[in-house]
């Protein structure tokens, strides 16, 4: 088992030996990695750069790692004259890549700010924009959460069905395909309290800070809002508000179990206006009974003087349903391999963290 | 002719060797540059065509500020100088 987690400074890969996590390779050294996928099973790997003047680049492997090649990015296409768009039609950064299932090894998805979400069918070699989402009237609702620009963070491809994709927009809503892009419907339930009385119930400019999907039964999604969590059953078409996480319902992660929907962890912090941790304590939450009830998990985190932040892509749960990692925007690490009931520190001192993914 | 050399930091990244070539724009002398080194127009221009907003482009010592204008007289002898701005952290 090895873990990737993309940097401010670059793309680094750990691996256990003798019961400790240690760095055994680092890309693109001095360079933001604002995303990366790998295949365990081909080999395969993409990173997203942002290099801080040179703009987006990525970079594909074929051999773990071992050798990267530039190939293209995702770009929009030529701004109309005289159209109304608060957004450029520039990319800023990819936020999330997802794809390389087993029966379409090839396909990869891009979501990007601003809220663009980009289809390769030659390995991340070449990108197109899905057309139909950017040029959704709705989309003009759309503004950033934390960023100037909307920006789509999750994509959730159902595993049996490519063409069925779950989006999310921080601030634009959950959004569902089912023809692999051509038609969009937006879910309904959320509440962004963050808006005037008349509006918070507008699917349209909800802030989704993240949203996962149950891989053997991707009915289930499960959402880190950014005024609560909330979880879906019929695929996001409706979404349920979960009031029973403690210490807070605010935060940015969220990772469901491969296996039973109704696991799902979390990284709480205080609050919109006060994004620390709670008392200066890093704990995970953790639900096993669907948002029934959650536990609180502080064995082997820090419990004081931790400020530590796991922003949206900064959780990850493996495969086996037992492994769970979170990294910091401090630079700190995390590893459960107990299903969050404990927690060991990875000795390194790594950059800002933005993304962790088990390989 | 003019003149075109970029900053190592972008050589770092991409084949970035001087070009001499007449011109009499900076849209000529960079399309000059990108013919002969494709990878780098994305590394310079973003895809709305203008210069990125961390690249910053010298005519003869002194800053270019209009980013979406690249339709800039050049006269012969004429040196421009592409590096990265100063940001980040």
């Amino acid at each position: 088992m090895r873990l990737s987690v993309a940097t401010r400074k670059g793309l680094f890969e750990l691996s256990q030996r003798n019961g400790d996590w240690d760095v055994d390779a680092l890309h693109f050294v001095g360079e933001p990695v604002t995303a990366a996928l790998h295949d365990s099973a081909s080999g395969r790997a993409i990173a997203a750069l942002r290099m801080g003047h040179f703009g987006v680049k990525l970079r594909v492997s074929d051999d773990r790692g071992k050798n990267w090649e530039e190939v293209g990015s995702p770009v929009f296409p030529p701004k109309p004259e005289g159209i109304e768009d608060s957004n450029p039609w520039t990319l800023d950064q990819v936020w999330i890549l997802e794809g390389f299932q087993s029966k379409h090894p090839q396909r990869l998805w891009a979501g990007t700010h601003p809220g663009g979400l980009f289809r390769s069918d030659d390995g991340g070699r070449s990108w197109h924009l899905i057309e139909s989402l950017w040029n959704m009237p709705e989309r003009k609702q759309w503004f950033g959460g934390g960023y100037d620009i909307p920006g789509i963070h999750s994509i959730c491809v159902h595993p049996q069905d490519p063409d069925d994709i779950v989006v999310g927009v921080s601030c634009g809503g959950a959004w569902r395909t089912r023809d692999g892009g051509n038609t969009w419907t937006v879910g309904q339930g959320m509440r962004a309290t963050f808006m005037p009385p008349e509006g918070q119930l507008n699917p349209v400019i909800q802030d989704p800070h993240r949203i996962v999907q149950c891989e053997s039964n991707p009915d289930v999604l499960w959402t880190q809002h950014h005024c609560g969590i909330w979880k879906s059953t019929d695929r996001g078409a409706n979404w349920s508000e979960i009031t029973t996480a403690r210490p807070s319902n605010f935060g940015f992660a969220v990772a469901v179990h491969p296996r039973d929907a109704d696991a799902a962890w979390f990284m709480p912090l205080v609050s919109d206006e006060k994004r620390v941790t709670v008392n200066g304590s890093v704990v995970a939450t953790r639900t096993r009974d669907g948002g029934v009830t959650f536990d609180v998990l502080d064995a082997g985190l820090p419990q004081r003087n931790a400020y530590d932040m796991v922003y949206r892509h900064g959780l990850d749960i493996a495969a086996d349903g037992a492994h769970l990692a979170a990294g910091s925007t401090t630079g700190s690490l995390w590893v459960s391999a107990d299903s969050g009931a404990s927690w060991q520190t990875v000795g390194v001192r790594l950059p800002p963290i933005y993304a962790v993914r088990f390989i | 002719m003019a003149y075109l050399e970029f900053a190592p930091a972008l050589q770092r990244h991409a084949a970035a060797p001087p070009v001499t070539a007449p011109a009499d724009s900076l849209q000529s002398l960079l399309s000059t540059a990108f013919a002969q080194q494709p990878a780098l127009q994305s590394y310079v221009l973003d895809e709305q065509g203008c210069v990125r907003k961390h690249v910053a482009v010298f005519l003869n010592g002194r800053l270019l500020h209009d980013r979406r204008r690249l339709d800039v007289p050049l006269a012969p002898d004429d040196r421009i100088y592409i590096a990265q701005a100063l940001s980040g952290g």
